[in-house]
């Protein structure tokens, strides 16, 4: 699916600096590569100019969520020297980088084939009626965000959604709304199975290495 | 050294050569849509499948495979013929195959490969992707849905031009190419992309809807807009020049030219002088005259004036045989006075070694340190400067820079930008020089100051401490900017024996010494202005530009896609143009013009044919006996020592588009110069600090 996207919008800042700490982080993160191949630091630097407007948003009336402006790619090319057209390349190719604004809580549901055979689509159905929104658009409050996502990789315990790094699996009607309801009083659910299963287990307890397990304390 | 086996026939090919290559060097077709030989390689078309025996047990892309010891590779298997078959169905899904609509139709590499490796039907019933077409400039038209995505354009403009603003966004179904930013293609070479998009998705602007590849006579000449001497291709339809592609030469333009040899061509057909003109002694008004007449009152006029106040210019234009009858007739005037560096340049003509580009324009893949002096090549010879871009890309060779400051297509260290820090330079050099090929570039525009002799006298002498000049290696060069002027440098179009040069020609029809001046082709300074009243002007070119203004008898000439005719490029390579097409109205070929002027002044030349007048001038000059090769000049000692100024070297082409009388009457050249200038990274040339 094709981000939304708009690098002429009023919503785009004439300017972006990576903030102190991160300037560190900047150095440490282009040190790890070797000399004259500092462009191989193009994606964690987009993730962590995203994680930063991310955290400035939190602060803003109504609050935003992660996103990358066109000033901060701009940035991240000069950093780095290589041709902006280079970093938007990246920054278009991965679905993980928002080129628009986003709401504080980015909710990105798994649709693909494991997740929709165990219900996605009910999980997608509860989000839009919830929150009132459709797909790529955010609560008026800035709260939320919704998006379609390919595989996240956890369909063992489909169905899914990923909500800003955290993932929430085996979800019903009745869960996902918890999760929401608590999101937005801003507290904390509980991160992994809705269902209490811990980690990829099956659902009736272990069946295997179990002696292994209850040493480890998780049956 | 590796042996292989491509369809029974055994090749040992060099390491690192891939199948495909090996392939064409056996005549075997392989249908490609991303590979492009002068790219880089990113294998995503996958047109190019072959099998490999004993290989992986799939097709394998032959671009991106290296040959190796042993390989057993079938091009046409029925196992390449089901893969290349699944690729094409694929490449068609979103195509919109509206091949009637479109330019590219009849020399389309999807359509070709399509009928010959695709299926007679598509089994897709789902709804095409479109995409959004794109702003690129006013030079190229898009169709974005048309798109293959085989990054060929996003590969040369990063790689070829060095500007890159072109690149390959988002992902899967929704890929497209473009700029994101709405920012257009700002290079000088852009219009290749229309040549090297396999598919209609960029094709040209200018061209768009005239005319179809089939119907169009293709003629192949050689492009004067520049002195790189660009080996071009002239499409024409009736008596109409519809457009011009390159034609390969690897040691001058490999297969680019730049956009002002491209897309000029409408100039061609716009403020033309199509019949002789007099200026009518009372009103002042320039009147149309027979050709009879307008040789009649010139033949009349000249009788009247001594041949020692006859002068003659030829222009940046002028190909040889006019200029060679010209001089003749000069001669047989009694006129020595006649110059060709109407750009006011001054250096010593003398030794050829010391106005050619010696190591040839291939010579620069050899260099190991380019040295620039006085000179934007970007801008006076776009084809140089991808060559040196080329250079820097294969094998960072380091590049200084001493004269204007510009925006070249490569990173470079700047020494200083006046004579004196060359001098430094060389001092600082002299003998250290790390390099085995050393290589000079010296613009022509930097004689165009008083203390021109003496520059090249320095120039001479650096070469010489900088160790350019070896028995095997010459790495001085001159980078001429006109395309007429190594020709005319070499039949000698300059100032014979107690003759008259460009500055005292033109001062001369001020204090009344220069009685009558023919100009031939020669608008490349400000005739108007410049030349005194009382001076009886014969114009002899195409179009009615600066000098035609002034003239008092105007004799209306061919342009180069209207006569068959030599041209010597800046590394004095001897070229010919092909006639394409008839020049407009009663123009004639310039040589054939002089002929009849001096049959009407009692000196008839001793041609009769072009044939003839070619014959004479091989015969003459020996540089002219062979075309197309260069032979090695002997180095010798140039210029005349002399005091040099501390003025800053500056370039001679200010506006890139509009350097000559066909590009100034050229709608889509000065479309250009509004679009670029515009933008900020334009070839903009930095004019050094005083």
């Amino acid at each position: 699916m094709k981000k939304p996207f708009d690098l002429y919008a009023d919503y785009q800042p004439e300017s972006f600096e990576f903030n102190k700490a991160n300037k560190k982080k900047v150095d440490m993160i282009i040190a790890k590569y070797p000399k004259g191949r500092q462009k191989s630091a193009t994606m964690p630097l987009l993730d962590l100019a995203q994680r930063q407007i991310a955290e400035e948003g939190i602060k803003a009336n109504p609050p935003v969520g992660g996103w990358i402006p066109r000033a901060a790619m701009d940035k991240i090319a000069e950093i780095l020297d290589v041709p902006a057209v280079k970093v938007y390349e990246v920054a278009s190719f991965y679905s993980m980088y928002n080129l628009a604004p986003v709401g504080k809580y980015l909710i990105q549901v798994c649709t693909t084939t494991p997740c929709w055979l165990c219900g996605s689509d009910e999980v997608v159905k509860t989000c839009k009626d919830h929150l009132g929104i459709g797909m790529n658009e955010t609560t008026k409050d800035g709260k939320f965000s919704l998006m379609e996502v390919e595989c996240l990789g956890a369909c063992v315990n489909a169905p899914m959604v990923q909500i800003n790094d955290d993932y929430y699996e085996d979800l019903t009607e009745k869960t996902m709304k918890e999760v929401l309801d608590l999101l937005s009083e801003d507290m904390k659910p509980n991160v992994g199975s809705q269902k209490g299963r811990k980690g990829s287990m099956a659902v009736s307890g272990p069946t295997t290495l179990d002696k292994e397990a209850k040493k480890a304390g998780v049956a | 050294m590796p042996k292989l086996t491509i369809n029974g026939m055994e090749i040992e090919v060099e390491q690192g050569t891939s199948l495909i290559q090996a392939a064409e060097m056996l005549g075997v077709e392989i249908p490609r849509f991303c590979y492009h030989d002068k790219l880089s390689v990113p294998a995503n078309c996958r047109m190019c499948l072959v099998e490999v025996e004993g290989g992986p047990p799939k097709p394998v892309a032959s671009c991106a495979m290296a040959c190796g010891e042993g390989m057993v590779v079938k091009t046409d298997s029925p196992m390449v013929q089901k893969a290349r078959k699944g690729v094409m169905e694929m490449l068609l899904i979103n195509h919109p195959l509206d091949c009637p609509i479109c330019d590219q139709g009849g020399e389309c590499d999807l359509q070709d490969q399509a009928v010959a490796y695709g299926m007679d039907r598509s089994r897709f019933h789902e709804n095409k992707r479109a995409v959004k077409d794109k702003e690129l400039g006013p030079l190229i038209e898009t169709t974005m849905t048309r798109c293959i995505n085989c990054t060929r354009c996003v590969r040369f403009s990063e790689e070829i031009a060095g500007t890159p603003t072109l690149g390959q966004f988002h992902r899967g179904e929704d890929a497209e190419i473009g700029t994101f930013i709405d920012k257009i293609v700002d290079t000088e070479l852009s219009g290749n992309l229309i040549d090297i998009c396999p598919v209609g998705a960029l094709t040209s602007k200018p061209y768009a809807f005239k005319a179809r590849s089939w119907e169009l006579k293709k003629t192949e000449s050689i492009d004067v807009h520049d002195a790189v001497g660009s080996n071009i291709r002239v499409d024409s339809r009736g008596n109409e020049v519809m457009r011009i592609l390159p034609r390969l030469n690897e040691d001058v333009n490999e297969e680019w030219i730049s956009d002002k040899t491209r897309f000029a061509y409408d100039g061609l057909k716009r403020a033309r002088l199509d019949r002789p003109y007099i200026r009518d002694a009372d009103s002042g008004k320039l009147k149309e005259v027979s050709w009879a007449e307008a040789l009649g009152v010139i033949a009349a006029k000249l009788k009247t004036i001594k041949g020692e106040h006859i002068a003659a210019l030829a222009g940046d234009l002028a190909d040889v045989e006019s200029m060679v009858a010209l001089k003749d007739l000069l001669e047989s005037l009694g006129s020595p006075n006649m110059d060709c560096r109407t750009d006011g340049a001054k250096f010593d003509p003398t030794n050829r070694a010391g106005y050619i580009f010696n190591s040839g324009i291939a010579g620069i893949e050899e260099a190991d340190h380019i040295i620039l002096v006085g000179t934007n090549p970007r801008t006076e010879a776009t084809m140089i400067n991808a060559r040196i871009r080329k250079a820097w890309l294969e094998r960072r060779v380091k590049i200084t820079v001493i004269g204007p400051k510009a925006e070249l297509t490569y990173p470079y260290e700047y020494a200083g930008a006046t004579p004196q820090d060359l001098e430094k330079f060389v001092k600082a050099h002299a003998g250290k020089l790390k390099a085995e090929k050393p290589l000079m570039i010296v613009g022509a525009g930097a004689f165009q100051r008083e203390d021109g002799e003496a520059l090249h006298k320095v120039l001479c002498d650096s070469a010489d401490k900088l160790g350019l000049i070896r028995d095997d290696w010459n790495g001085f060069n001159i980078l001429h900017h006109a395309a007429s002027r190594v020709g005319a440098l070499d039949i000698g179009f300059l100032p014979q024996a107690g003759g008259k040069g460009f500055e005292d020609i033109i001062a001369g029809t001020k204090d009344g010494s220069t009685k009558a001046l023919f100009l031939l082709n020669a608008d490349e300074f400000d005739a108007r202005s410049s030349i005194g009243w009382k001076t009886f002007v014969i114009y002899q070119g195409h179009h009615g530009d600066h000098a035609a203004a002034r003239a008092d008898v105007i004799l209306p000439g061919a342009a180069y896609t209207e006569k068959t005719a030599t041209y010597v490029n800046t590394e004095g390579r001897v070229q010919m143009t092909h006639q394409a097409i008839f020049p407009p109205g009663e123009a004639k070929e310039d040589w054939k013009i002089i002929r009849a002027l001096s049959e009407a002044l009692g000196k008839t030349l001793p041609y009769n044919t072009g044939a003839e007048l070619r014959k004479h001038i091989q015969t003459t000059w020996k540089t002219f006996a062979e075309t197309d090769v260069l032979n090695g000049e002997k180095w010798g000692t140039f210029g005349e020592k002399g005091k040099l100024s501390k003025d800053a070297f500056v370039s001679p082409v200010k506006q890139y588009y509009l350097t000559n009388p066909i590009a100034r009457a050229s709608k889509t050249m000065q479309e250009c110069t509004g679009a670029f200038a515009a933008n900020t990274s334009a070839p903009k040339i930095v004019e050094a600090a005083e």
